[in-house]
């Protein structure tokens, strides 16, 4: 059986008045049904654009996707016609937003926006599309969901427009769900929340999650496998376990090593990535994360390194790995204090 | 009621005492007051010269607001602030001007809290002048470029404006100014929380080191549990206007006495997948209650997976429950 989802050499650009912004670069990988993929980067990585450019909902001009395949079930998402995209957004690969207030209609009864996705997707009528609508409403765990149905969503909390956001993204029981920092904008008490009701609708529903994040901490609670982007480009996948516990990648090193964890102890100072992210129109030639590097040679400032294997399903986009997966955090931390 | 979580008097900079603030609500035509939004309410704890006090909390429940209240930006409905034994509570602007190169506030958005139209060297040399704490411009000038080294920023960027800057070069830019007038007091508004996790971590160690050679005093605001455990010697637990918590920060995450710090703790997501498969988790029930009607009794009451009949009835009483550990909590 062919993957769920195969993304193969996926590239986007923005052309704006200032240059071409390289947003997304070659990015190349597969899920299969069930997976839960966490792709972590920080802003402007392209981790987001990468996904949204996936459905077709990245805005053209200035966007334009400038070359790659986006295979799903075997169907290329980047060819089909417009109006099976249409099907493919709302029935087969639900999303969830960060900023639930503005991604639901203000002027529409919650339950209304979700029975008009089924009537339209599935085809009810619409005393069926509003029982539906109440037992996924109860799913995500919105109380007296029958009596909630006609509210509008000012008249819910943050995390309850997210679970209503989260209900009418599961409400055509799609096969891949891409969550879009769903809980940045979250308290950490109703995050976790969150992140466990997806959890647990996961493993009810079985559908595939691809769940979008800066968050390293919500990636070691909830997913099974990890891309981390940098500057538009895949720099490591591994699975769970191995990425924080062998890093391959001189930028995921660092970013482990920036947080403090049980056993930092008041005396030691933080594991640091020097400088800042690149500008991502004028790009540095080789590899875009040599600037910031403690392991950088010649080589790095001159050819930018593919996804090489640096273990069992664990990939890395550098030229060093030995060196990387040889150095701990500390070690880093020594470097940039003799450099 | 007279508690004040203080092991020892001397060395207390700061001493915060019945903090009050609270916004009026108004309603209809004639804007009147319907009720108020208890943001801080009744707040007591000291600041010890040299350490960093964490403040943590979730969105709403007033660590912003004590933080302003403190340095008077709001006024104070209640209570009493006193920096080095002089109260600020009732002062006016005249009054409070002198005292203000001795505490300062590094804000959380360095997007919005610098002029876009001044030079960086305006921004820092303009507090300066302003407070005449140096004689000329010249030596304004000086002391600037001296700063931005400080802070780890080229002197070359002295002519440049904030647009030029990346999120963490401006919050650099924030913390030199926050120290150009030679303040022995920071309040840090939650300096770290709109940057990339990269440039976090070289904040935190400017900070840091700041703190050493500067021999600093920190009120570090801020919603990420581990990070403060990180950096404070205390903490202190916010929750509706109210600290729930306080003691060591070592001790406040071991080992927390309050249902809400243990439920805080245990939502904090710890970046390392080891942990969290073995991890207990307790999930909260429910939102933060509204401020403008807090719970009758424990304002926790709503949420609390330990909660009994008396706390729908008594509020708990902030008490030390072990050696400069102290809670507000019915179970002990």
């Amino acid at each position: 059986m062919a993957p769920l989802l195969q993304v193969q050499d996926l590239t986007v650009r923005f052309h704006t008045k200032d240059g071409v912004v390289q947003a997304v670069t070659g990015v190349s990988y597969t899920m299969e049904q069930g997976d839960i993929l966490g792709l972590v980067g920080e802003s402007g990585s392209g981790k987001s654009v990468s996904s949204m450019a996936m459905l077709r909902l990245i805005p053209e001009p200035p966007g334009r996707i400038e070359g790659g395949r986006v295979l799903f079930e075997g169907r290329d998402l980047l060819q089909i016609p417009r109006r099976q995209m249409h099907t493919v957004r709302g029935h087969e690969i639900g999303v969830i937003f960060q900023d639930p207030m503005t991604s639901l209609n203000p002027v529409m009864p919650i339950g209304r926006q979700i029975s008009e996705a089924l009537e339209v997707n599935l085809g009810m009528d619409r005393r069926a599309a509003e029982q539906e609508t109440i037992q996924v409403l109860e799913r995500v765990g919105i109380p007296q969901a029958a009596q909630r149905i006609g509210d509008y969503p000012h008249q819910f909390s943050g995390g309850m427009r997210q679970r209503v956001m989260i209900a009418m993204a599961i409400s055509c029981r799609p096969k891949l769900l891409i969550a879009d920092e769903p809980t940045t904008a979250l308290d950490v008490t109703i995050q976790a929340q969150i992140v466990d009701l997806v959890k647990r609708l996961q493993e009810e529903l079985g559908m595939a999650v691809i769940w979008i994040t800066h968050d390293l901490g919500v990636i070691a609670r909830l997913a099974k496998r990890v891309n981390v982007m940098y500057a538009g480009t895949l720099v490591e996948t591994a699975p769970i376990k191995t990425l924080f516990s062998n890093p391959a990648h001189p930028y995921t090193l660092g970013l482990l090593g920036s947080l403090p964890s049980l056993d930092t102890t008041a005396e030691q100072d933080l594991a640091y990535i020097e400088g800042a992210p690149p500008d991502m129109i004028n790009l540095p030639p080789g590899c875009p994360f040599w600037p910031r590097c403690g392991f950088r040679t010649r080589i790095c400032t001159e050819q930018i390194p593919e996804l090489f294997d640096a273990g069992d399903r664990h990939q890395s986009a550098c030229w060093h790995i030995d060196a990387v997966q040889a150095a701990d955090a500390p070690s880093v931390r020594e470097r940039e204090a003799n450099a | 009621m007279n508690v004040n979580p203080t092991p020892h008097t001397n060395g207390a900079i700061l001493q915060v005492e019945h903090l009050k603030k609270y916004f009026p609500v108004r309603r209809g035509l004639f804007q009147q007051v319907t009720g108020y939004v208890k943001a801080v309410d009744d707040l007591t704890f000291d600041l010890y010269e040299g350490e960093t006090l964490g403040l943590v909390g979730e969105s709403g429940c007033g660590k912003t607001t004590t933080g302003r209240a403190i340095l008077q930006l709001e006024a104070p409905t209640a209570g009493s602030v006193k920096l080095r034994g002089r109260e600020l509570v009732g002062l006016d602007q005249r009054a409070l001007q002198p005292l203000r190169t001795e505490m300062q506030i590094i804000f959380q958005n360095p997007y919005s809290s610098l002029n876009p139209r001044m030079t960086i060297g305006r921004i820092l040399t303009e507090p300066m002048l302003v407070h005449g704490i140096v004689a000329t411009r010249k030596e304004a000038e000086e002391r600037a470029l001296e700063l931005l080294e400080r802070v780890g920023l080229s002197p070359y960027f002295v002519n440049r404006f904030p647009a030029e800057f990346s999120g963490g070069q401006r919050q650099r830019v924030g913390i030199a100014r926050a120290l150009s007038l030679n303040p022995y007091l920071i309040i840090c508004d939650e300096p770290i929380s709109s940057l990339d996790v990269s440039i976090q971590a070289q904040i935190v160690n400017l900070l840091r080191k700041l703190q050493r050679d500067l021999s600093l005093t920190y009120l570090f605001i801020s919603h990420d549990l581990s990070m403060v455990r990180y950096i404070s010697t205390r903490t202190a637990v916010m929750y509706l206007g109210k600290i729930v918590e306080l003691g060591e920060s070592t001790t406040v995450v071991s080992h927390p006495l309050h249902p809400y710090t243990q439920a805080l703790w245990s939502a904090a997501p710890i970046a390392d997948p080891a942990i969290e498969e073995t991890r207990e988790r307790i999930i909260l029930k429910g939102d933060v209650p509204s401020p403008v009607n807090p719970p009758v009794g424990c304002n926790f009451n709503t949420r609390c997976p330990k909660v009994m009949k008396i706390c729908h009835e008594v509020d708990p009483e902030f008490r030390e429950l072990e050696p400069g550990h102290w809670a507000a909590c019915h179970l002990y």
